[in-house]
């Protein structure tokens, strides 16, 4: 019933994309194809935050390993033309491939950060965001391009025709697979591992004394939040044709928590949410910026490229005081029933996060 | 059924957000009705009857911003007295540049933007070569024109693979040529670094350098990338090799950088700096900044720093070009300081506006590119154009130079050569055509 009720919503969703896509310009094709990249990442991060409990401010680096692993996959791709898999089926097998590398990945990262707690956890996380772009740019120039990056092609199929609009091919193409990756995330939740997640959310020792594996459920959440990166990563090199390491510096990581946060945490719709505004906000703005001449509230030429970051900020700021618990928290409050309190996840972490770290000061 | 209110609270919201989206959408630019003589008609995209709207991608914050984000302003500047003074045809040009940060993959999102979503006629001086290989596949498979890339990289000139791409700076190979050959000149026998960005930029560069100073001369290679300001490893390595002259193909930032940390090593070679990297008045602000000191600390740093110039000296006020652009900053741009950058902007602004008046009354996109292929006459710069259907590299020579008290003094005369490593630097004797009364060019 979960999974034909998830179908349903996917195929409202599709249909809604689909004529938006027709209806609106190429641009606005172009960005909903960058929305469907980031909402998948943005997803993944929500589901390790808002169910496991654990937070990561390194996701941005996890989605700098799928895209790297596309374009690398991309450049050598004579095994895959060798074995037949050529055109669009050999992009998704790409796909594919570059999100099962980054979720081995993820498993690496969560079976040494699986002891960490709270903003230990973070400080872990935040290393890999730090490490990864420079160890990309500068180290490994050789295999990775340097700050340069490398190039990945997207062809619009044959049988679209060749005026077909690339952009609406890339937005066609992204949103497929972040539907797909949305129904399987919205399946996972309402499992018995989503319902394990929460249950090491709302109390790790009373989950551990039901039985449940502690470490083995964490390093799960990790792999998926991972995956989830990595495959978002993956469409957003699609959609850009590029992967470069200044796309993936600690500001996307950071970026990511913010969209989830905004959103609402834990809620796949509240990623959909928060990765429209983090990509259509500062769009928008630089071009407001721009039609004033530049010269925004009457700020000189040189600060008004800083006022959609800054803009993005004051957005955040306002959306947290009105709805604490995020877009989807609003809405559900807005045209739903009273969301029971246990479904708020941001006073869950508040609780979990520097409370927990005076009781175990206390102990000590 | 509190699910099914979930799912219904999404669906509705996203049903809000498509009515958003639609509104926002504008609409298609109505096809081009057949041109008569004398009516002036919407003959491509971004072509009104009265405006030609051209973009482009700018480093206007992160780490090539300094210096660099004056270029598109004073491009500007030099268009609003275009428009001031009977425009184009009549039609008035919009300029839109957009910031990238020097970063890749914001230059793919505001270029997609700019074509897309602004309907450019023309992407102009999109700057940074890492940034711009980011879309120049793009533009070409939109058979957009991709005109006078702020970039000296060889990657533009190849019309085969990208006709719609064209580069107007002295390129780095022909610069490394210039600047090797003056070394090997006057440097005899000398211990010689290399300092340089590891891109196609300094890779040019040193490829260029390569093919006058002999092998054997040069005793070490050092690189950097524009996101890491940590460069003391590689200054370190210079000196540890006795580098006695250092050549470097860098970002104003990193000219600066390498200055101060090699002082701070108590090291001193004599520093050799693209045109790219040395523009004194931009080096002296920065040195400043960076050391926190303020009046001639900067100025005097930079003395005697050797580096070449293919537009006019800045220092030569009875140069007419100079003249000319002096008096547009003042009244249009006058906030930025009249250095290397603004003369840069101008100049490509200059040579844009030239261009188009080539190109005809109502011009398609191929209009223009094959009014650059026939070539354009020597202007702007101390020597000519490349320009043919064969070659889409810009300005072929340039002089050398000594900054001397924060302007740049020509030493000796303007220099020519090709790409190629067998082709010889020769002198250029022609003098430099003045500007025409108006300053701007016509049919």
């Amino acid at each position: 019933m979960t999974l034909l009720r998830h179908l349903a919503v996917a195929v409202a969703v599709a249909i809604v994309v689909g004529l938006l896509t027709i209806k609106l310009n190429y641009y606005r094709d172009y960005q909903i194809a960058q929305i469907a990249a980031y909402v998948v990442a943005v997803a993944g991060l929500t589901v390790l935050i808002g169910l496991t409990g654990q937070i990561s401010v390194g996701n941005g680096a996890f989605m700098a390993v799928g895209a790297y692993a596309t374009a690398l996959l991309q450049l050598h791709d004579g095994w895959l033309n060798s074995l037949g898999i050529t055109g669009t089926w050999q992009i998704v097998v790409i796909l594919v491939l570059s999100l099962l590398i980054t979720a081995v990945g993820g498993a690496i990262f969560g079976m040494a950060a699986a002891r960490l707690r709270g903003p230990y956890l973070a400080g872990a996380t935040l290393m890999l965001a730090v490490a990864i772009p420079a160890a990309v740019a500068d180290k490994y120039a050789g295999v990775f391009g340097g700050d340069q990056g490398l190039g990945v092609a997207v062809t619009t199929p044959g049988f679209l025709g060749t005026t077909f609009p690339p952009s609406r091919w890339q937005a066609w193409l992204t949103c497929a697979v972040a539907l797909t990756a949305l129904i399987a995330l919205a399946n996972l939740t309402r499992s018995r591992l989503g319902r394990s997640w929460r249950a090491l959310r709302d109390d790790e020792v009373a989950a551990s004394l039901a039985g449940l594996n502690v470490a083995r459920l964490q390093i799960l959440g990790f792999v998926v939040s991972a995956a989830c990166a990595g495959l978002g990563g993956a469409l957003l090199a699609i959609v850009s044709s590029i992967v470069s390491p200044g796309a993936y510096t600690l500001t996307l990581s950071i970026g990511l928590l913010t969209a989830a946060v905004l959103g609402g945490l834990g809620s796949l719709a509240g990623a959909l949410w928060g990765s429209a505004l983090f990509v259509l906000v500062p769009s928008y703005l630089t071009n407001v910026a721009q039609s004033h001449g530049g010269k925004l509230f009457g700020l000189s030429s040189g600060a008004s490229p800083f006022v959609p970051i800054a803009a993005y900020g004051v957005v955040l700021i306002v959306v947290m005081l009105a709805f604490p618990s995020g877009i989807q928290g609003g809405l559900r409050r807005l045209f739903g029933p009273a969301a029971p309190l246990a479904s708020e996840p941001l006073s869950l972490l508040r609780r979990r996060g520097p409370a927990s770290e005076h009781q175990e000061e206390d102990t000590a | 059924m509190k699910r099914s209110h979930h799912a219904m609270a999404a669906i509705a919201g996203l049903a809000c957000a498509a009515m958003v989206l639609a509104a926002c959408s504008s609409s298609g630019s109505g096809s081009g009705s057949g041109s008569t003589k004398g009516a002036l008609t919407a003959s491509a995209p971004g072509i009104t009857p009265t405006t030609i709207t051209i973009g482009s991608h700018q480093p206007l914050t992160g780490p090539a911003a300094p210096g660099y984000s004056e270029i598109a302003p004073a491009a500007d500047a030099y268009f609003k007295y275009v428009n001031a003074h009977g425009g184009i045809f009549g039609r008035k040009i919009v300029y839109k540049y957009l910031d990238d940060g020097y970063n890749p993959t914001n230059t793919s999102s505001v270029v997609h933007q700019l074509v897309l979503n602004d309907n450019v006629f023309a992407i102009f001086n999109g700057l940074g070569t890492p940034t711009h290989l980011a879309v120049v596949q793009y533009l070409n498979s939109q058979q957009v024109p991709d005109v006078f890339v702020a970039s000296g990289c060889e990657c533009w000139n190849d019309p085969s693979k990208y006709p719609d791409t064209f580069g107007w700076q002295l390129d780095y190979v022909r610069e490394g040529k210039i600047l090797g050959s003056y070394i090997a000149q006057h440097f005899k026998g000398k211990k010689i670094g290399y300092f340089y960005q590891n891109d196609e930029f300094g890779q040019d560069g040193v490829k260029g350098l390569d093919m006058e100073i002999p092998k054997s001369q040069v005793v070490a290679r050092e690189t950097y990338v524009p996101t890491n300001t940590k460069i003391g490893p590689a200054v370190a390595g210079l000196k540890a090799k006795g580098a006695q002259v250092v050549v470097s193909f860098s970002i104003p930032a990193f000219t600066a950088l390498l200055k101060l940390t090699a002082l701070g090593l108590n090291y001193n070679p004599q520093l050799v700096v693209s045109d790219v990297g040395s523009d004194p008045i931009t080096l002296a602000g920065l040195l400043n900044s960076f050391a926190k000191k303020s009046g001639s600390f900067g100025n005097t740093l930079i003395n005697g720093i050797i580096t070449d110039g293919y537009l006019p000296s800045l220092g030569d006020s009875s140069n007419p070009w100079i003249a000319l652009f002096k008096k547009i900053h003042d009244q249009y741009d006058p906030k930025a300081p009249f250095d290397g950058n603004v003369l840069y902007g101008m100049s490509v602004g200059y040579t844009f506006v030239e261009s188009m008046f080539k190109a005809g009354r109502n011009p398609t996109r191929a209009d223009l590119i094959s009014a650059i292929n026939a070539g354009l006459p020597q202007g702007v710069s101390v020597a000519p154009y490349a320009y043919s259907s064969s070659d889409h590299n810009g300005i072929t020579g340039a002089y050398m130079g000594v900054i001397k008290n924060g302007v740049l003094t020509p030493q000796g005369g303007v220099l020519v050569t090709d790409d190629s490593p067998g082709g010889k630097v020769t002198a250029f004797s022609t003098q430099q055509p003045a500007p025409p009364a108006s300053g701007i060019p016509s049919s």
